[in-house]
Formats: C-alpha cells, sequence, structure tokens
C-alpha cells in the first residue's frame, strides 16, 4: 500500500499523546456510531507503484490512439504536434502543484502567465478583454448566455445550427437554470442560413450564437450574419478554433462582443476529452461581467511590477449569490500549455500553420472528394476540417472487416449522423500539420478500396489483439 | 529583523518582471513546420478563402527563440510557491501530495493521445478507466450511481442543482428555493443562483453545525435542496445529520453533499449512509490530481437510485451479453439533465486520480483520512499551546476532523497585527499560509488543513514559526505589517489593479 504519508507509529503515539487522547479512533468519535461505515471499503488492496503501472499500462494498450493509426478525427479536438517543451515546463513542480494564486507575493509565475495568455487570447480573437480561461469550450458558451443575459436582461438565446453539437446541447442544459429560451437557426449550404437568422432574432433575444468555422468545417461570413444581430440589440456570441486565427478575420473584426473557445488545440493533448481549458474574451463594456479569473498588473509596496488577480468583486468567493460565475478551480496548467505553444509558435509560425492547415485541408478535400462514390457536403471555403458525404452506407463505407474475434474499427473519421440526422450519409474529415500527404492517401485508400485496401494496409495486431495500420505507425 | 522594513533588495526581486511580449525581436523564432507536402499546392490564401473572411493583420504574438521560452517560463515557475517545494495548509484545499506516478500513466499515449471521439471499441480501456473509477466513488461516497463528467466542483455542484430541478419537475413540483450554511463555500450560492433558484442561509449552531431550530423554521414545501458540507467547514462533523436528512426528505427536499472535505471521511463514513442524495467529489482535492496552479480538476458527482435518471449524459456501462464484456457509452438517457461541457469529462484526471485509488486500496483511502485527521488534531493542539493559544483562540474548541478553524481577534486586539499580516509574515518562514478570512462567520479566520501528507516536523516547524511571529510582535507589530520581505515581490497593490485594470500587454 502506498499511502504516501510519513506518519510512523512512534510519531503516531506521540502526536495522541499531545492531544491527548489513547487512539485516531477517539478523534472519530464525534461521528454518531450508526453513521460509521463499520467495515473495510469494498475495494481492492493496495498495489505497487509498478503493479499500477502495468495494469493501466495495460488498459492504455486496448486504445486505439493516435500514436497508433493516423487520425482524422476532429470535431473540436485534434491532433496537432505539441513541442516538446510545453511537457518540459508545465511538469514543473512550481506550475503543477500550486493552489489557485492567492498569495499573489508567492505566485507571480501563474499570475504572469496568465497576464500573457490574457494577452495573447485577445490578440488573437481580436477583442480587448480576455479572462485567464475555463473550464473548456462548450461550457464557455454557457458562460457566454448568462453574460448576455445580465447585460441585455432578456432571456432569448439562438444558436446557428453550426454551433458544435455539444455546445448546443450544454447550452440547453444550463437554460433551464438560467430560465433561457433556446432556439436554433439551420443550415444552408454548409452555411448558416441568414435569412432564418434575421427571422430568429427579435427584441427578446439576449445572444446569438455562431461559431466560425462552423461544425461541417466551413467558414461564415461572420460580419454579415451579425448585422441582424447588433440591429436588434443581441449580443453576437462567435465561437472559434483557435489555430484557425492565423489566418481568419478575428471575431472582434467582425463585430463580436464575445468570442470564446476550445482552448485544445493550443498545446494541450486530447486525453480523451479532457482536460483542457475554454477562453473567454470580450468587448471593454463586459469586463465587470465577465465569467472566471482575470489578472492584472499592479505594483508592490517598493514600486516593483507585479500581478494579482483583480476585479474579485464579480467571483464567487467574494460575491456569492450575486457573483458572475460560480467558477472556482479551472484550467490554469492547461492555460499555461497553450501560451507556451503560441510563443513557441510565435507570431510567424501561427501564420503559416494557419496557411499550412488551409492548403493541406484544401488539397484532402479534393482529394477525398473525387473519389468514387463520395462528394464535399458543400461547397463552402475550409480551413482544416471538411465534411463529405458518401453515396454507400457509412456502416459499409467506415467499418473495417474483423476477424473471427469480432469486427475490425472504425476508420478514425467522424460521422455526422448521431449528432445531425439530415446529414446520416457524411462523415468529417480533420487535418493538423501531423496528418502527412501520405497519411490523407491512406485514408483515401481506405475510402475507396474498402476491405481490400484493409487487408494490404494491416499487417500486425499489437500484444493486446488490437490491428496496427502498417502505413501508419509512427 | 527590528530593521526589517528596510532591508536589502534580494536577488530575485532585482530580477524585475520582464514578459515574453517585451523578449520578442523581430525575426526570432522557434517553430519549424513540416514541409506542405508532395502534391499540395501553394496557393495563395485569398484563392482558397474570400479575402474579406481574412485577417489583414497578423496576431501580435512574441517572437522568440526555444532557448529564450525554455527560460522564461522557468524563471517564472522559481516566482512560484508550490506543494512539491513546502507545506501548504489551505484550509478546504486538501494540498496533498500529487503522486509522480500518475503523471506517468496519464501520459501513455494511449491516454494522451486517444482522441474523445474514438468509436467504443477502440476505446475500450479508456472505457474501463472511467467506469472502474465511477465504482470505487459510488463505494467511497456509498451512493449507487457516478457521473464523472462536470469539470470541477463548481461544475458538479451546478450539475447537482440542475438534477435537483430535474428530479422535482419530474414529481411535478416546482419549489424555488435552496438552502446553504453561513458557513458555506462561495461557489455553492454562486451555483444555486446559476440553476435558477433562491439562497436562503441557514444558521449555525455553537457546536459549529447547522442550527436545526433554524432549519426547522425555513424548511417547507418551497425548498428544493438543502446542500451541506459534512464535516463543515470549521472542521467539525455535524452529529445531528440524521435528524437534518429527515426533515429535510419529509418535505420532499433533496439533501446535497459539497464534497470538499471528503478526504475527512473516506472509508470512515459515507454521505450515502447519512441520507445525502448528491454528493460531488473534487478530484484535484481528495483524489491527488495536482492542482496546476487553478485548475485543471474535475467535479464527479455520485446520487442516490431516485437522482439516477437525470444524471448528465453520456453515461459509461457496462455491457454483457454474447458478444461479451464490454463498455460502451449510453446517450440514451430520455430524462438527463443533458451535457455540462463537451465529450466526457477531464478523462486525464480521472486516470490520475484511478491511479491513486488503485494505489492506496481500500485500506489505505481509510488510513490516509485517519491520518489526515490525526494531524490536524496533533496540529490544533501545538497551536493551542503558547502564544499561539493566547492569540489565535480555536473557533469551535472540540475535536477537529481534517481542519480546524482558528480567530486572529485576539492577536487583531492585543497586538495590532491582521490574520492578513499573519499571513504574510509566514511566507518569510517559508510557508504557504492557511486560507483566511473564511469561513466568515469567525471574525479574523485562519483556515489550516494540514493532510495526511506531511510529516510530524512540517506541523512542528508551521507552529514554531507562528510562536515567533506573534512574539516578535508582540515587540515590534511593524515588522508582520509590512511583510512578505524575502518574495519574489512585496505586498501588493490590489485596489490599485481594480481601479485601473490592465489586464493585457499594450500593443
Amino acid at each position: 500500500m502506498a499511502g504516501y504519508a510519513p506518519i510512523t507509529p512512534t510519531d503516531q503515539a506521540e502526536m495522541l499523546a499531545a492531544i491527548g487522547v489513547d487512539s485516531i479512533d477517539e478523534l472519530f468519535a464525534q461521528i454518531p456510531e450508526d453513521l460509521r461505515l463499520g467495515r473495510p471499503l469494498d475495494l481492492p488492496d493496495g498495489m505497487s507503484e509498478s503493479e499500477v503501472y502495468r495494469f493501466l499500462a495495460g488498459l492504455a494498450d486496448t486504445n486505439l490512439d493516435a500514436e497508433r493509426i493516423p487520425s482524422f478525427l476532429g470535431a473540436g479536438m485534434y491532433d496537432h504536434y505539441v513541442p516538446a517543451i510545453v511537457e518540459a515546463i508545465i511538469g514543473r513542480s512550481e506550475f503543477l502543484t500550486p493552489y489557485t494564486p492567492y498569495q499573489p507575493e508567492v505566485s507571480q509565475g501563474g499570475l504572469q502567465v496568465m497576464f500573457e495568455f490574457q494577452t495573447a487570447m485577445s490578440e488573437l480573437t481580436g477583442l480587448p478583454v480576455s479572462n485567464a480561461g475555463l473550464y473548456e469550450g462548450p461550457s464557455a458558451a454557457a458562460s457566454a448566455a448568462y453574460l448576455a443575459m445580465g447585460q441585455t436582461g432578456r432571456t432569448g438565446l439562438v444558436a446557428s445550427r453550426g454551433l458544435h453539437p455539444h455546445s448546443r446541447e450544454t447550452l440547453a442544459t444550463h437554460a433551464v437554470g438560467f430560465g433561457a429560451t433556446v432556439a436554433e437557426v439551420g443550415l444552408e449550404g454548409g452555411l448558416t442560413s441568414g435569412e432564418e437568422l434575421e427571422a430568429a432574432v427579435t427584441e427578446e433575444t439576449a445572444a446569438v450564437f455562431l461559431q466560425n468555422p462552423n461544425f461541417l468545417g466551413a467558414v461564415e461570413d461572420v460580419a454579415a450574419l451579425g448585422e441582424a444581430v447588433a440591429a436588434k440589440g443581441a449580443l453576437l456570441v462567435v465561437a472559434v478554433d483557435p489555430m484557425t486565427l492565423g489566418i481568419l478575420r478575428p471575431p472582434g473584426e467582425c463585430g463580436a462582443d464575445i468570442a470564446y473557445g476550445e482552448g485544445q488545440p493550443l498545446g494541450n493533448r486530447l486525453d480523451f476529452g479532457g482536460p483542457s481549458f475554454g477562453f473567454f474574451c470580450a468587448k471593454e463594456e463586459h469586463i465587470r461581467k465577465m465569467p472566471g479569473r482575470i489578472a492584472g498588473e499592479t505594483t508592490d509596496a517598493d514600486g516593483r511590477r507585479g500581478f494579482v488577480l483583480t476585479l474579485q468583486t464579480r467571483e464567487q468567493h467574494i460575491r456569492r449569490e450575486k457573483a458572475t460565475s460560480n467558477i472556482c478551480t479551472a484550467q490554469a496548467l492547461n492555460a499555461l500549455a497553450g501560451m507556451v505553444h503560441l510563443a513557441w509558435l510565435g507570431k510567424r509560425g501561427f501564420v503559416e500553420l494557419g496557411e499550412l492547415l488551409a492548403r493541406r485541408t484544401a488539397h484532402a478535400r479534393r482529394l477525398i472528394g473525387g473519389l468514387e462514390g463520395f462528394e464535399p457536403l458543400a461547397d463552402a471555403p475550409v480551413v482544416r476540417e471538411f465534411a463529405i458525404r458518401s453515396e454507400r452506407p457509412l456502416d459499409e463505407v467506415l467499418r473495417l472487416p474483423g476477424d473471427e474475434a469480432g469486427p475490425g474499427p472504425l476508420l478514425p473519421v467522424y460521422p455526422l449522423g448521431r449528432d445531425y440526422p439530415e446529414y446520416e450519409d457524411a462523415f468529417l474529415v480533420a487535418i493538423t500539420e501531423s496528418r502527412s500527404v501520405e497519411d490523407v492517401e491512406w485514408l483515401a485508400h481506405m475510402l475507396e478500396h474498402g476491405q481490400a485496401g484493409w487487408d494490404e494496409h494491416i499487417h500486425d495486431h499489437d500484444e493486446a489483439g488490437n490491428p496496427v495500420a502498417n502505413g501508419a505507425v509512427r | 529583523m527590528s530593521d526589517a522594513t528596510t532591508i536589502a533588495e534580494t536577488p530575485q526581486q532585482a530580477d524585475r518582471a520582464i514578459t515574453i511580449y517585451e523578449k520578442s525581436v523581430p525575426g526570432r523564432r522557434a517553430a519549424q513546420l513540416p514541409p506542405l507536402g508532395e502534391g499540395v499546392e501553394e496557393t495563395p490564401i485569398d484563392q482558397l478563402i474570400p479575402a474579406h473572411l481574412l485577417r489583414e493583420e497578423p496576431a501580435e504574438l512574441p517572437e522568440v527563440s526555444e532557448p529564450e521560452i525554455v527560460r522564461h517560463y522557468n524563471r517564472l515557475s522559481r516566482r512560484n510557491f508550490d506543494l512539491d517545494t513546502g507545506f501548504y495548509p489551505l484550509g478546504s484545499c486538501t494540498m496533498k501530495y500529487n503522486p509522480r506516478l500518475n503523471e506517468r500513466v496519464a501520459a501513455l499515449p494511449g491516454h494522451a493521445r486517444l482522441h474523445p471521439a474514438t468509436a467504443p471499441a477502440e476505446a475500450q480501456g479508456a472505457l474501463e478507466v472511467m467506469y472502474l473509477l465511477q465504482e470505487s466513488l459510488a463505494e467511497i461516497t456509498g451512493l449507487p450511481t457516478v457521473s464523472l463528467q462536470p469539470s470541477a466542483g463548481s461544475q458538479g455542484e451546478l450539475a447537482g442543482l440542475l438534477l435537483t430541478r430535474a428530479y422535482h419537475a419530474d414529481r411535478g413540483r416546482n419549489p424555488g428555493k435552496v438552502l446553504t450554511p453561513d458557513t458555506a463555500h462561495g461557489t455553492n450560492p454562486a451555483s444555486v443562483t446559476m440553476a435558477g433558484y433562491e439562497v436562503v442561509k441557514v444558521a449555525t449552531d455553537e457546536q459549529g453545525g447547522v442550527d436545526v431550530d433554524d432549519l426547522r423554521s425555513k424548511i417547507d414545501e418551497d425548498v428544493a435542496c438543502l446542500m451541506l458540507t459534512n464535516p463543515n467547514t470549521l472542521g467539525v462533523f455535524d452529529r445531528n445529520i440524521a435528524e437534518i436528512a429527515s426533515l429535510v426528505h419529509e418535505t420532499g427536499a433533496l439533501l446535497y453533499y459539497d464534497g470538499a472535505n471528503l478526504n475527512a471521511i473516506m472509508g470512515q463514513a459515507r454521505p450515502g449512509d447519512m441520507g445525502f442524495d448528491i454528493v460531488h467529489v473534487n478530484l484535484h482535492k481528495s483524489f491527488s490530481q495536482p492542482h496546476g496552479g487553478g485548475g485543471p480538476g474535475a467535479g464527479p458527482i455520485a446520487v442516490s437510485e431516485r437522482v439516477e435518471p437525470f444524471i448528465p449524459r453520456p453515461q459509461v456501462v457496462r455491457v454483457e451479453d454474447e458478444r461479451g464484456e464490454r463498455f460502451e457509452l449510453d446517450h440514451d438517457r430520455p430524462k438527463s439533465i443533458g451535457r455540462l461541457r463537451g465529450f466526457q469529462g477531464n478523462f486525464g484526471v480521472f486516470v490520475r486520480s484511478l491511479a491513486y485509488v488503485l494505489s492506496l486500496g481500500g485500506d489505505g483511502l481509510a488510513e490516509a483520512s485517519r491520518l489526515a485527521v490525526l494531524n490536524a488534531n496533533y496540529l490544533k493542539a501545538r497551536l493551542a499551546e503558547g502564544r499561539a493559544g493566547r492569540y489565535l483562540p480555536v473557533a469551535f474548541d472540540r475535536h477537529c476532523m481534517h481542519e480546524f478553524v482558528l480567530s486572529g481577534a485576539p492577536m487583531k486586539k492585543e497586538l495590532g497585527i491582521k490574520t492578513l499580516d499573519l499571513a504574510k509574515r509566514l511566507l518569510d518562514f517559508g510557508y504557504h499560509p492557511p486560507t483566511v478570512y473564511f469561513p466568515l462567520l469567525v471574525d479574523e479566520a485562519l483556515m489550516i488543513e494540514p493532510v495526511e501528507t506531511e510529516a510530524r516536523s512540517e506541523l512542528d516547524g508551521f507552529a514554531d514559526a507562528i510562536e515567533r511571529i506573534l512574539e516578535e510582535a508582540e515587540s515590534d507589530p511593524e515588522i508582520a505589517r509590512n511583510a512578505p520581505y524575502t518574495t519574489p515581490v512585496r505586498r501588493l497593490d490590489e485596489v490599485g489593479a481594480t481601479r485601473r485594470p490592465v489586464i493585457r500587454q499594450p500593443r
């Protein structure tokens, strides 16, 4: 048993004497007898470090991760290459193990990182005010709704069907508590319908939610759509993929009041969905209504520059039921990973990466959309992800054949059917700098030749019995 | 130290804060991207995407080389105090050791590079990790079902309150109030408001527990739920919990358990057995996930049978049929409150916490709580001696659980130094201060949680430091009033920062 506790039996005896009791049980006497468990927890015995490692490594081995097969899964989280320095920096005890910076004199490192992060997010989105991060993308949509409702005194929320399905569902979940209604605006040719949007926005609308690029990967004309929103006095909220902001017009220049997004593509691992971070930027007039932590610059008693958590009267530990949000612990370490990745890409690298994604994605869409039996779902411009329609049922196209042990795996692309019944025949393909031309050609081959291709390209099984793609192993 | 206010600047203080943007030099860079690849054309971007949808000016990101980035952030890291370096007795935060094994297993490619939309059949190991953690937390909390989805404690609270709403709505009820004790953590009332309920405060009795008479006068048909922490934020176990539970349940309301203080009772008593319907657990407290300077965490919720139909979706389930045993993500939950966030939750946190549970086992978890309570009572006894006993009396004088609260009121009155001054002076002695000015009902409060992973010598050293600070304050209170002296910066102007907010680097 690894208790990680340094108290010896001798310590214990002396400590009990100092307390003035005979046993630890006496200290627990304040719990009424009939509420005490009175038996050991029904959990396995503790294991040694090497046993725990072996057990969990064994489970990890059964997963078909992006190290083993070229993954074209996206839908908000992407297999970007994370530079080695990110791991080195976030692994430092000084960043990994402190609490929230409640004592700023001994938290200057973390606070300055927040200040730098806020600057970077403000630059990316083109909005002047950024917080130090939220939990992740979809729940940041709920935070935006809460802010918009408070600022406008209205209760209507309008969301494009191009908004991530998880964000739309998260909005619906929170709307029950907020006392809000959520209306949806449909897509037309893969883009948010301007006509439907105009009809949906009323004097009761607090906020309109768009996503750019939208869930199908298409680049929206946010500025044009936003005109109808501003005309009715509603706030325009735009969800953005940070990795596209090297080339796309930032939401702040398109009339957005709030921009938020999923931060995972910046420096964070896929981790089967988390932890990552969310970011949240807004116009100046919303600064005192922002959710979450904000770091600000100040000076110390001797006039040295320093940083503190600021505008804390918004927060739950001061304002309690009147707080602008209930958020306490958020994602400081993940935001640091994002900041380090951004510094590594730098001013030019960030643009170059956006350009690389756009060019490789255009190439991949041409290649896969041109295959016999496949076509792009829409013609709208894309940056790093696109939707493809298949003539044959997806079950047939994406399911690779198995053996006597069971069916083969699905090709790692994102079928749209669960979230969009109207696109039951379509799937998303996501591109990163880690997906080479050869990977894309492998995917095209799989799609086109199905079983035959699978047989040629899979020739091995790992220890756990999972097929390993031949041309795909890195 | 009588000249303390004028001591010389330390080398670290002389090293003034410079941001990564201020280190930027045009033309420097770190990243080298891979080539486009054979056959991919270098088409001008405005031929791929219409020009009016494109950015005109690049974002101002720093232009720095890789060695500069590493040096910059390493130097910044040294301006942080951290748990791996020193004692961190923040009350209600459970700053226990973060095992490095957990980092290693979370970083395995099978976990770290697994896409969240991977088909369940190709993610069996990940789903099993989640299932095993769900089962472990169910046993520890004494409730049958666990949803891992909430991202942190506050999202767990909000989830619990939305579950409460759904539970009542399903019975055709729509009560409008939620009761919280006046000792509650600030996230409780904030979450209550976000769930659309009105907050009603319940008083605390002289034992530090819920004032049952006050509760009786406030509980009625319009109450949806009572939110409690037990042991509460004073570190006191509420002996009346059975009576409280029956009072609450009689009116049809639910009982919610804030798991911030679960570290006191693992393997000793279970919220489910006390009558709680909904519990949130902070994996970044009791289950050793590192705090990361303010996250990430995770806030799973455990619920009773009658609340189960409403839990967030998707839920990891174990299926057994002719194809054998496997794990699936169950989306088909018609009464679910829906999603609180994207995908399946903070999986990387789940891996670390499962590693912790596996390492300790059932007996180890129980022993951790016993030692946490021993350490807290020992430190409380040490601080009842000498000057601490005189100037910093314990707020509720009985055996505590895993934490206890002192009042700095006599210190302020007799020595003229506030709890804040004591906290800042502790920094000069190499200790992170306790939680200060919380709970609100104790004047000049200091809330101390020493956790089980601290050695007795650390506790003694901390008690000695407090004694020395009080002793020096008897002769010269100015020393504490102007502290700290040795930290990277000295006391900071927080009021000025709020009045004229500078929250980003000017361009």
